[in-house]
């Protein structure tokens, strides 16, 4: 996905001499070493400092630029936090942050290098949006918006490589601040967002093959999220399955649940989530989500 | 671009006296007013802030500076909104809603507020934000110079050394930071604090900017530095100061780092700035 996402804002840079690219130490290769080469005074490399990141990304866009800032999801948010907080949300400024490999896709590198809460916190910075495609079609189309349409801090989960296509038909289009039907039915509607949209795809699947009509959505904004189309999904379906891979808390599934409680509607609600817990487990990204409980057979097994 | 700068040929050393005793007396009005104010470390900067305004900074027209302030120190902001009031960017009025229901100035200077280039308050913040305007400014070529005045405690701050590096590393030879160094934190003299704190100098110059130390309360030593052969790099001066400067009672004492004085203290502090109450 990071090297969609690199060639998707080389283009938007190629039509904007606003849009910046500040990272810290890490980059995308492929398409980033263009842009570097093209527009190397928009291209500026922090070295290990992500405070400095944000600090600049800030000063670029008090001037009107439209600053990038790009590296490993745990640095780009946690470690650079109360700049990211005052410099860019209290300023209410339009840097885009992209936290890459974000939730435990750094499975064998243990958790410092993996971003489990990231959703909870960049939500709960007020001016915050938060966004985190679920494909590289996806991360195109959110891309575009953060470099032509975005007026504040956005902060955009990504995963790595390898994330397979899913929405080239989807019934609806990517829209900023709307949860994006792939697939429509009535009996359950899988949620999911973000690299593990996969798994709710293959959950879809499998529950096709029993006849059933379900429906597969993509939220990918997760904030704002959009209440009216969570309410319509809550009223419109017999059961809800939320897959995410983040904490319990502060995520996808306690915002859906928080909706349902607000507006009395009354569903089945299951989520399956990341658990509370640290798991010094080094293996592939699919082991450890299953050590988790986000596995096919794991979920299937609930349901 | 720095080895440009030159002060305004109109600011006048006296003038600039003046005025700096009249934002202490100010500021000591305002103070019987509100509780929160910062007095001390605002009395640190007033010769610092008032060079900036006045001799360094060039309009670009009626409304609008060419070059960039940040006050990265944002305690001492009160001193920047008198300073903004004088320039027309502030009403009186604004002046007399200073941390009060509907008014808009703050303890701290808020991005959005007419003047204001950044919001600051939490220390460490200024330097990273300046680095980033210095760079638009290299992009855009505007010829623009951005000051930022900064604190010892910020200093102390790993995220200015981070962008100190920085901005050396992007060649910005059109930032100058300035350091008000009062000596004087919540805990006492630095000196003793943190000894380690010192040498200053050899730290900014080993992290390759062009360093310079003159006495903060002197306009003529601040201006001095321009006057000196520049090198195309990042441009620090430390200026060294009293925090509470020019009343007798608060210099170099940490409670006055946020304590307004009383009526009683307020009378006597008027009267050693040649003022009857």
């Amino acid at each position: 996905m990071r090297n969609y996402f690199a060639e998707a804002l080389y283009n938007e840079a190629k039509q904007d001499s606003k849009i910046c690219v500040v990272v810290a130490d890490i980059s995308p290769a492929g398409s980033m070493q263009k842009f570097r080469e093209e527009f190397p005074d928009r291209f500026i490399n922090c070295g290990v400092a992500e405070q400095s990141m944000i600090g600049i990304a800030a000063g670029l866009a008090l001037k009107g630029y439209r600053p990038f800032c790009y590296t490993i999801a745990t640095f780009t948010i946690y470690r650079p936090f109360e700049m990211v907080r005052v410099d860019l949300c209290y300023q209410n400024l339009p840097v885009t942050i992209i936290g890459m490999g974000a939730g435990s896709i750094y499975s064998t590198l243990g958790g410092t290098h993996q971003s489990i809460e990231d959703i909870s916190i960049a939500s709960s910075i007020p001016n915050m949006q938060v966004i985190a495609p679920c494909d590289p079609l996806e991360m195109k189309e959110a891309t575009k918006w953060c470099a032509t349409k975005n007026r504040g801090p956005v902060y955009m989960r990504l995963g790595k490589v390898g994330e397979p296509i899913l929405t080239q038909n989807a019934i609806d289009k990517f829209d900023f601040g709307k949860i994006r039907y792939i697939e429509k039915g009535t009996e359950t509607a899988i949620l999911s967002y973000g690299v593990t949209t996969k798994l709710a795809k293959e959950l879809h699947d499998e529950l096709k093959k029993k006849g059933k009509k379900n429906s597969l959505i993509s939220c990918h904004t997760l904030k704002p999220l959009d209440i009216d189309g969570v309410k319509d999904i809550l009223n419109n379906h017999e059961k809800i399955i939320i897959v995410e891979e983040h904490v319990p808390h502060g995520g996808l599934s306690s915002r859906v649940k928080e909706i349902a409680q607000d507006y009395k509607i009354n569903k089945d609600i299951k989520s399956f989530t990341l658990q509370d817990k640290f798991f010094h487990f080094y293996g592939n990204h699919n082991q450890l989500l299953d050590l988790h409980g986000l596995s096919l057979k794991k979920i299937l097994e609930k349901i | 671009m720095i080895s440009n700068i030159n002060i305004n040929p109109e600011f006048d050393f006296e003038q600039s006296k003046k005025r700096c005793n009249l934002y202490r007396k100010r500021i000591l009005d305002i103070s019987q007013t509100v509780s929160a104010l910062h007095a001390g470390g605002a009395f640190s900067c007033a010769e610092i802030l008032d060079v900036i305004y006045y001799g360094l900074m060039r309009k670009k027209n009626e409304n609008e500076f060419l070059d960039d302030f940040i006050l990265s120190k944002g305690h001492s902001s009160i001193l920047q909104y008198l300073i903004l009031n004088d320039f027309g960017f502030l009403s009186n009025e604004d002046i007399d809603l200073y941390c009060k229901p509907g008014g808009k100035l703050g303890c701290h200077p808020d991005y959005g507020v007419p003047g204001i280039g950044a919001s600051t308050g939490s220390l460490g913040h200024g330097m990273g934000i300046a680095t980033g305007i210095a760079q638009s400014f290299k992009i855009s070529n505007s010829g623009s110079i951005v000051y930022v005045v900064i604190s010892d405690g910020e200093l102390q701050e790993g995220s200015t050394w981070e962008s100190m590096m920085m901005a050396a590393n992007l060649n910005l030879d059109n930032i100058v930071c300035i350091l008000d160094h009062n000596g004087s934190q919540s805990f006492g003299s630095t000196k003793e604090t943190h000894p380690k704190f010192y040498p200053i100098r050899e730290k900014i110059e080993g992290f390759n900017w062009q360093c310079f130390e003159v006495d903060g309360h002197s306009q003529k030593e601040i201006c001095s530095v321009f006057d000196q052969k520049i090198e195309k790099k990042p441009l620090f001066i430390i200026c060294n100061t009293v925090k509470g400067k020019g009343i007798s009672f608060m210099e170099n004492k940490p409670i006055w780092h946020y304590r307004s004085p009383s009526k009683e203290e307020y009378k006597i502090a008027l009267k050693e700035l040649g003022y009857s109450s």
